[in-house]
């Protein structure tokens, strides 16, 4: 870990946004992960993204489990809401904030280990619910705390640091999530920040269960030859389908593109995002053939990223439930305590 | 681009701006990181090799190393690296057992000095300790030239002078004082492997304006005024002073005048307050000491009645910028200002003067009367004549003074061991890692937040009562201490090396400056404009690094790097390291010739 302050001195011409926060303002205290980690390159993507959409830091929480994935809420945003729950249990509690209150934005932070092991269960479930959240996994592929064993993600075949090969199947999260029913499901690598920092947009724009799947080499235990997720291994195997710009309806649209190679989805908010189209016929809003897609290239040992489906029109878990507009907080006496007439109307809807 | 090489001493000196700026090349955060260490005799010492005038310099120096200070591009203001000397000046203790000795052996090459101020004094202190028979003459009665006869004793106080001009007198150096040399031609027949001029730019310009004669009795040159108050011949001014003039020597004369009478004291400068020559602290230790700076304002006449000087007369004017950008000072209209006042201090720029030197000795001038003088050698067009200081290029200041006679020292050992005096010597540089354990770093990163210390100053009462007593008072250890805090340890230096790095993007994400970014190659132009925080000042170069898997180049903006360390501290492999590069100058002695 670090022991020197980051200083509090920034470049003299930061930005600020329309907060008139510059993006130091988004940041946490110093990472106290391994040096080189690929988690501390997703927290610096999702500093960015929270800075480029203006987003007032109160009005986002932060939401882990346990792992050294979900250690890194405390290196971003540190203005903004935190829970560290239980191992695997972060889905649950997120589910029940958001039910509580809908007027936040939910940054689920998990690993590979509190996602695809002990929470595969309640990773299944906030996602066929649509609850309207990012779910971000930093996909390792190894337990890091626990000094480097195989997670339920790394690949059949794949080398540990010590040398021992893996031969159970690997778990693709994308796959599950596609299968569960995510409207926004995505794949990206700590490396590029280019690619991540717009699909982390989106995703917070997207108003219902997006999933990001960002694999993340381990520098201390997977970082080796023989390892499918390490820096050299995935930037030889990445292979994006598209390139992503989002685009905020107040701002003006100036890059140009050659004919034939974009696609503008809007979203309900008004936003658009803009996919360079990097593979011909990739369709990211056809579910099943995105589906076969994936299937047939991670056959070829190839690691497809990018913006895999969208779901331009998702319904969420409000939606579904038909649930009051307003946060529960906000609610006041008379809607709370309607009186007895109305106890008297439920219970003769029921008889 | 092609990567950075690192192994050309000027690339990591330029990071070094304090340094890169000084014209002596004084290593400056080495010795503000001993003055924090409260190792004064050790910081002294590092000074006195390169700039020679520690004690004197620390007080008066022009300081160029503060505007080029790197945090005066990160915050405010830029660390006060001139008044953090003299503290290791004041609190050195006896450092003569450090002084070189006297040489065993003569070498049998004798040197003349004209002029024992500093440039010569320079030229002295790096000959006499390699067996030089050197001789420096003036015309004063005690060496030290215009840093005795100019500056006002309340800045720099005599016995700061005697001391410093000591260390050199003990080397066994000879001083003949007291003696003006009337004739180059005479000197350069007595014999003299060389001889250098260090006469300095002795006269003061006058103001040819109405009623300049008749009132003479009461204007006075501004620096003859200064030597005239130094030497015991003036203690006394009318209550009323005008100072004319904006620069420096300006500046020692109005606030000389507030200690010996002056009571309404004025500077008048033709040019706008922020054009003025003088250096903004000069100009705001007048104006504490109760001194109005009046500006746009031309002289036009002396008035005199009886013979006496009354008062003078001042055409208003405005600044007007032609299409050009040249200003021009454009009368207003308004009517002309009088301003009574019983003494006039005229200082309005200093000019060479050569009149004891023959045109036909094979010394060529050029048109405005300066020697034609090489730059890098100091050599006038005479093969055994060199200028330095202000007599080579006009008025400049003390550290130049002293730059030019390292460089004219050098030339003088090379020419008299038989060498070609053209050919430099490269400076001695080191470059050695500060990493000592995982995370321990041999040099304190942690960047101070404070805000530049004031050097506290005697109460005005009693610094305005006598012309002796130096209004200063320097800081103390603790001032100093966070002071020395605030410096940014440019010198320990950001090295990568590319084949080691796995482009992990940790030191990216942890730059508090957003000063790195890994991208693909371009042309430098357009590079600059798209890092990740865009380079916007071309006086600072981009590191660049090669060597990476992707074919991405590493390109880090040293403008505004904090040199915390984090992107070493941050790094997997060790591909970034912390390295501490110290350069020292070349002096005269076996290390400079070939």
């Amino acid at each position: 870990m670090t022991y020197i302050a980051k200083p509090k001195f920034h470049h003299p011409k930061l930005p600020t946004n329309k907060l008139g926060y510059t993006r130091r303002d988004y940041e946490g205290s110093v990472s106290t992960l391994c040096a080189g980690c690929g988690h501390d390159s997703i927290s610096a993507a999702i500093i960015e993204a929270c800075f480029a959409l203006d987003l007032p830091p109160h009005r986002i929480a932060k939401l882990s489990g346990i792992g050294c994935s979900s250690k890194t809420p405390t290196y971003f945003l540190g203005h903004s809401h935190g829970f560290n729950s239980v191992h695997g249990r972060m889905p649950s509690v997120l589910t029940g904030a958001n039910m509580a209150n809908r007027d936040l934005i939910y940054l689920g932070v998990s690993g590979d280990g509190d996602s695809a092991s002990i929470g595969l269960g309640q990773f299944a479930h906030c996602l066929r619910r649509g609850v309207n959240m990012v779910y971000i996994v930093e996909n390792n592929g190894v337990y890091g705390l626990t000094k480097g064993q195989f997670s339920a993600t790394a690949d059949r075949g794949s080398k540990s640091k010590r040398g021992a090969v893996n031969t159970d199947a690997p778990i693709d999260l994308v796959g599950l999530a596609l299968q569960l029913g995510a409207t926004f499901v995505a794949r990206s690598f700590s490396g590029d920040k280019a690619q991540l920092v717009p699909l982390i947009e989106a995703a917070i724009l997207h108003k219902g269960a997006a999933f990001i799947d960002v694999i993340s080499p381990c520098v201390a235990f997977n970082n080796h030859p023989g390892s499918t997720k390490s820096f050299d291994y995935v930037r030889e195997h990445n292979e994006a389908v598209n390139r992503l710009d989002v685009m905020i309806p107040r701002e003006p649209i100036t890059a140009e593109y050659a004919p034939g190679t974009v696609r503008e989805v809007a979203q309900h908010d008004g936003s658009i995002i803009r996919l360079r189209k990097l593979a011909e016929d990739y369709d990211p809003t056809d579910r099943l053939r995105a589906m076969a897609y994936l299937a047939e290239r991670q056959a070829a040992g190839e690691l497809v990223t990018g913006l895999l489906y969208l779901d331009p029109e998702p319904r969420d878990l409000h939606n579904y439930l038909n649930t009051v507009e307003k946060p529960l907080n906000a609610l006041g006496d008379a809607e709370l305590v309607p009186g007895s007439a109305a106890l008297a109307e439920v219970n003769a809807a029921l008889r | 681009m092609t990567p950075t090489d690192i192994r050309n001493p000027d690339y990591f000196h330029k990071v070094v701006d304090c340094q890169w700026a000084c014209p002596a090349h004084t290593p400056v955060p080495e010795y503000i990181r001993l003055i924090a260490a409260g190792r004064y005799a050790d910081a002294y010492m590092i000074n006195w090799k390169s700039n020679v005038f520690p004690g004197i310099l620390g007080r008066t120096c022009d300081r160029p190393c503060e505007p080029a200070c790197r945090r005066g591009r990160v915050e405010k203001e830029p660390v006060a690296i001139c008044r953090l000397k003299r503290v290791a000046a004041d609190n050195k203790g006896d450092v003569r057992a450090r002084m070189p000795h006297r040489p065993a052996a003569r070498n049998g090459k004798r040197i003349a000095c004209v002029g024992a101020g500093p440039a010569s004094l320079t030229v002295a202190r790096d000959l006499a300790p390699l067996g030089y028979e050197v001789v420096v003459f003036d015309s004063d009665r005690k060496a030290g030239g215009m840093i005795r006869s100019q500056i006002p004793r309340f800045r720099l106080p005599e016995e700061i002078i005697d001391e410093e001009v000591g260390y050199i007198a003990d080397l066994g150096i000879e001083l003949r004082l007291g003696k003006r040399i009337d004739s180059l031609a005479a000197l350069l027949a007595e014999g003299w492997d060389a001889v250098f001029v260090g006469s300095g730019a002795p006269r003061g310009r006058d103001l040819d304006i109405p009623g300049r004669k008749e009132a003479a009795a009461n204007i006075h040159i501004g620096i003859d005024w200064l030597a005239n108050v130094a030497f015991g011949h003036v203690d006394r001014i009318g209550k009323r002073v005008i100072v004319l003039g904006g620069g420096n020597t300006a500046m020692d004369c109005c606030r000389s005048s507030r200690r010996l009478g002056g009571e309404d004291v004025k500077v008048v400068v033709r040019s706008g307050f922020e054009e003025m020559k003088a250096s903004p602290w000069e100009k705001e230790d007048a104006m504490h000491e109760g001194i109005p700076i009046l500006n746009y304002l031309v002289p036009k006449e002396f008035l005199h009645e009886n013979g006496r000087l009354t008062g003078m007369v001042f055409e208003k004017v405005a600044a007007k910028y032609d299409e050009k950008g040249r200003r021009q000072l454009v009368p207003t209209g308004e009517p002309d200002v009088r301003l009574p006042c019983d003494d006039v201090l005229v200082a309005i720029g200093q000019e060479n003067a050569f009149p004891w030197i023959e045109r036909d000795i094979g010394i060529e001038f050029d048109r405005w009367g300066l020697p034609k003088v090489d730059p890098k050698t100091m050599r006038s067009t005479h093969p055994k004549v060199f200028f330095g200081g202000d007599a080579a290029f006009g008025p400049k200041n003390i550290i130049w003074a002293v730059a030019h006679g390292h460089e004219a020292a050098v030339s003088i050992d090379k020419l008299c061991s038989g060498e070609d005096i053209s050919e430099r010597p490269a400076p001695g540089v080191t470059l050695v890692s500060q990493k000592m354990g995982i995370h321990e770093w041999s040099y304190d990163n942690d960047v101070s937040h404070e805000e530049r210390r004031r050097v506290p100053l005697r109460p005005l009462d009693v610094a305005l009562k006598d012309i002796r007593t130096e209004v200063e008072l320097g800081f103390d250890a603790k001032l100093a201490y966070e002071e020395a805090q605030r410096c940014l340890n440019c010198d320990v230096q950001t090295v990568f090396t590319g084949k080691l790095c796995i482009e992990c993007d940790a030191c990216v994400d942890i730059c508090p400056m957003d000063c790195i970014t890994f991208t693909h190659d371009g042309e430098e132009e357009e590079l600059r404009k798209r890092l990740k925080a865009p380079a916007w000042n071309p006086t600072q170069d981009l590191y660049i690094g090669g060597d990476l898997k992707t074919g991405r180049i590493m390109v880090k903006d040293e403008d505004v790097c904090l040199h915390c360390g984090l992107c070493a501290e941050r790094c997997p492999t060790g591909a970034w390291d912390m390295q501490k590069f110290f350069l020292e100058m070349t002096h005269a002695g076996a290390a400079c010739r070939s």
